[in-house]
């Protein structure tokens, strides 16, 4: 995830394959295979989904993906997809520039207020906004609010890179004759390729898995549809067929962002003396730029928070059970926290194998965690289900099951985290220690890990934040009586009970609050511009 | 990035406030004579009301899991003999009338059956019926004159109707509509009518939907459960609920009654309890504390009175279409799919 991203250097951020000749000696054979059974795990849920769109024959094949319902769901998804991800691009991008390189009064402020939106979940935006008026409901509505709701993923990482970036490049740009524009097009964007392109594929794949603000907003897309056909006959042929066209449309999207992503080179061999670029000054231009600033922090942040407060102020069904509250809130925090572990330790080696000793394999099995990512919830948790119950009928339906999908949905953003922590650390400390006489693993334990503690951190963070805002798997697979405060936020709000949803929502994102702050502190404390 | 002692101690000290806040939420665990797992498609305020209920008067723990009602049932059926479920209770009959076919469910105590008018109940007394909901027309008064209201669901097949309706194919509630048509007029008729509904009809995904887009103006009608309606008005208000309801009758299929009902799984090792459970969602105490929840459902026992505000159940002249003509609903889903509305 970007916040993670955004801890990288500039010059680090834009070298995913200038690692490739640091590898010293051969893959460790016990590293390899512990990373590639991570990923079979993960990858269970969708080798079960083949099987299942299989088993039925190509005839039923062709009946369940070639009708009329499915091309309606694909225009509905590629649409969204397009011009949300364009959208948010557009928007992370402008709002990147404008807070680090221009002299926006209040910029320090905008940075963060702009950073906020992702503590939201977007299925609380959502319903925020629904409460207010039903108009947003449909395509525009749906695609203006999950833009808003998921920018960040692209404006975090590009400001880091705007940040780090060393103005010299641009200054000879322009002495050569380029305006500013241009400048900007040709030479500062190509600059945030990568981490401009890493962050519209994690808008992309949101797009494709969420379900819940797009059940508030009332627009079909394959993930809907897919908890729809579990409404209507969960034994799931067709459930499983659409989700199968969302693994492909996953497919692509990671092989259009590696293709996309080019073989251009950004890296430099040394990130040189950079020194802040001097601030574009905005001239009269400054007062549309902090309208808009004002606005988008209104809709994004503000209405939100503010529709929360007035629910849980004024909702008719606001007879708060605080016990219940409390209950739910602690379930919530109990399988956050035993998530973000596990998906950390899980995210760990694959980070080694594909830092310390990257190959085609390597990249392949670390790619590979990203297509159960794509897929929603549910199909994850109806995959569990019925894997469990016929290999492992005493995990089914315990909370040890449950973390397993939680670790299985959100694997790539420990392991971006984790990478990125890994890759600024050189491996030459780990090398001197083993010349030392230290054994690999010790080396590792005792050099490595203690510095890249912070990017563990980051990462069981924003697990916790994924994990906190589930659904779908979670209705399916929590123990029975377990109820989280996404669970009960969405049995409260599908029932119009605005009023008794609204504290569930609040107290999520008041616990989501916390790893947030951890996390914009920590991209704070790396990425301030140095002190002059 | 350096490590910095300062950022471990922040994220440590996060770490150790969660965790003394987890512990400190920590569920309450409840002591009771016995302990019932409850399998609910139903919305929570009325299963939380015979949960409770139930609870109270007998001293016996409920653990709830909420699903959807294919959803539930299916998942029943793929737990098998291992199924931790005592009771399921759905929102529409087909998925119960499925696991009855199977053999999953267990007979239900007659005194149980005889609270509720027969047509309410499993053919092979396999589950009983405990709340009813009426099929309506949801309209916007703005958009549609009462004397243009229609006198048939049928009708809403006719070209007139185009772009004026909303329609929401994934809910459970709906499936039974087409079967109801099938059944009184035949499964040609079914689909001619699905048809000219389907092309008439804006797409939602289920019936708040409808009404939001009904109380907005972007669409004039739409078919819903009544319950809806009601809920909507009580948590809005009703000056934000411009929307009216418009009873079919007549012995119409859009008149439809659809049962909500409760049966006992085979592989229960909790029969007895799973027997009064069963017992008290049809008693007066059960019936009554539903009807207190909220929810806004009929009653099924004639000794309680619907929420005060509903057309007498009486009333409403619903078509004679018995649950086992519905069936386990798989037909109309076929039908469903051949005319691309899922």
């Amino acid at each position: 995830m970007p916040v993670a991203d955004a801890s990288r250097s500039g010059a680090a951020l834009a070298a995913p394959l200038g690692w490739a000749r640091r590898g010293r000696g051969r893959t460790p054979v016990g590293l390899l295979a512990l990373s590639a059974a991570i990923a079979l795990l993960a990858l269970a849920p969708v080798g079960f989904l083949l099987d299942q769109t299989l088993a039925g024959g190509w005839a039923e094949v062709e009946r369940l993906l070639f009708r009329p319902f499915v091309g309606h769901l694909l225009v509905n998804t590629a649409m969204l997809v397009v011009v949300g991800t364009a959208a948010s691009a557009v928007l992370g991008v402008a709002v990147a520039w404008l807070v680090e390189r221009t002299d926006l009064p209040g910029r320090r402020l905008w940075a963060v207020l702009a950073a906020l939106p992702i503590t939201v979940p977007a299925f609380v935006t959502s319903y925020s906004w629904v409460s207010i008026t039903p108009a947003v409901q449909g395509f525009w509505g749906a695609t203006a609010i999950v833009t808003l709701a998921y920018y960040p993923l692209i404006y975090l990482p590009v400001a880091a890179v705007l940040r780090g970036m060393d103005p010299a490049l641009e200054e000879t740009a322009r002495s050569l004759g380029l305006s500013p524009w241009r400048t900007f097009l040709r030479v500062t964007l190509p600059q945030t390729r990568v981490a401009l392109l890493g962050g519209m594929l994690l808008v992309a794949i949101h797009l494709l898995s969420e379900f819940g603000a797009f059940a508030m907003l009332r627009f079909q897309t394959f993930t809907t549809a897919i908890y729809d056909e579990y409404k209507l006959s969960f034994d799931g042929a067709g459930a499983s067929m659409l989700a199968s066209v969302l693994v492909l449309l996953c497919l692509f999207l990671l092989v259009a962002e590696l293709s996309a992503r080019g073989r251009g080179r950004y890296a430099r061999v040394d990130s040189g003396a950079a020194r802040p670029a001097p601030p574009a000054r905005l001239g009269h231009a400054r007062w549309p730029a902090l309208t808009g600033f004002a606005a988008l922090v209104g809709l994004s942040l503000g209405l939100p928070l503010a529709t929360l407060v007035y629910w849980v102020a004024t909702g008719s069904s606001a007879g708060i059970d605080v016990s219940a509250l409390l209950s739910a809130c602690g379930t919530s925090l109990e399988l956050g926290l035993g998530a973000a572990a596990l998906t950390t330790l899980l995210a760990l080696p694959i980070s080694v194998l594909s830092v310390r000793h990257p190959s085609r394999l390597a990249t392949l099995i670390e790619r590979a965690t990203y297509l159960p990512f794509a897929l929603p919830g549910i199909v994850v948790a109806l995959a569990l289900i019925v894997l469990s119950l016929q290999h492992l009928p005493a995990l089914y339906s315990s909370t040890p099951l449950l973390i397993v999908a939680y670790a299985i949905l959100s694997l790539p953003l420990a392991l971006v985290a984790t990478r990125a922590a890994l890759a600024q650390v050189p491996p030459i400390h780990e090398e001197v220690a083993r010349s030392l006489g230290s054994r690999p693993l010790v080396a590792l334990a005792r050099v490595t890990l203690p510095r890249i503690l912070p990017g563990l951190g980051a990462a069981a963070a924003l697990v916790f934040l994924a994990t906190v805002t589930e659904l779908t798997a979670t209705l399916l697979l929590a123990p029975i009586g377990t109820q989280t405060l996404a669970t009960q936020f969405w049995a409260k709000a599908s029932t119009f009970s605005y009023g008794a949803a609204a504290p569930y929502a609040a107290l999520m994102v008041a616990i989501s609050a916390v790893p947030t702050y951890l996390l914009t502190r920590r991209l704070g404390a790396v990425v301030r511009p140095p002190e002059r | 990035m350096r490590f910095r002692s300062s950022q471990l101690s922040l994220a440590l000290a996060g770490v150790a406030f969660l965790a003394i806040v987890a512990a400190g939420c920590g569920s309450s665990s409840s002591s009771g004579s016995g302990s019932l797992t409850l399998y609910s498609a139903q919305h929570e305020p009325i299963t939380e009301a015979f949960a409770k209920g139930f609870e109270e008067e007998n001293g016996a723990e409920v653990k709830i899991r909420y699903g959807e009602d294919e959803g539930l049932a299916s998942q029943i059926e793929q737990e098998g003999d291992a199924s931790p479920a005592d009771v399921v209770l759905t929102e529409n009959t087909p998925p119960l009338e499925g696991l009855s076919e199977k053999g999953l469910l267990s007979k239900v105590d007659s005194p149980t059956l005889e609270e509720v008018p027969s047509q309410y109940i499993s053919p092979a007394g396999d589950w009983v019926g405990v709340a009813a909901r009426e099929t309506v027309m949801v309209y916007n008064p703005e958009l549609i004159a009462p004397s243009e209201l229609p006198a048939s669901i049928l009708d809403l097949a006719k070209p007139e109707w185009k772009g004026k309706l909303a329609i929401a194919p994934s809910e459970p509630d709906f499936v039974p509509i087409v079967s109801a048509i099938e059944k009184l007029d035949g499964e040609a008729a079914a689909k001619e009518w699905l048809e000219g509904f389907a092309a008439n009809a804006k797409h939602y995904n289920d019936n708040e939907g409808i009404i939001a887009a009904v109380d907005s103006g972007q669409v004039a009608a739409g078919i819903i459960n009544h319950y809806y309606w009601f809920e909507a008005v009580a948590e809005e208000g009703k000056d934000k609920v411009p929307s009216k309801l418009h009873y079919f009758g007549h012995e119409d299929p859009g008149a439809l009654v659809n049962i909500s009902g409760a049966g006992i799984l085979a592989s229960s090792d909790e029969q007895e309890l799973a027997q009064e459970f069963l017992a008290y969602m049809v008693s007066k105490e059960g019936q009554e504390a539903m009807t207190h929840s909220g929810d806004w459902e009929y009653p099924l026992n004639s000794a309680v009175a619907p929420p005060p505000g509903l057309k007498p159940f009486d009333s409403l002249e619903p078509p004679k279409v018995t649950p086992a003509d519905l069936g386990d609903g798989s037909g109309p889903l076929e039908l469903m799919q051949q005319v691309g509305l899922l």
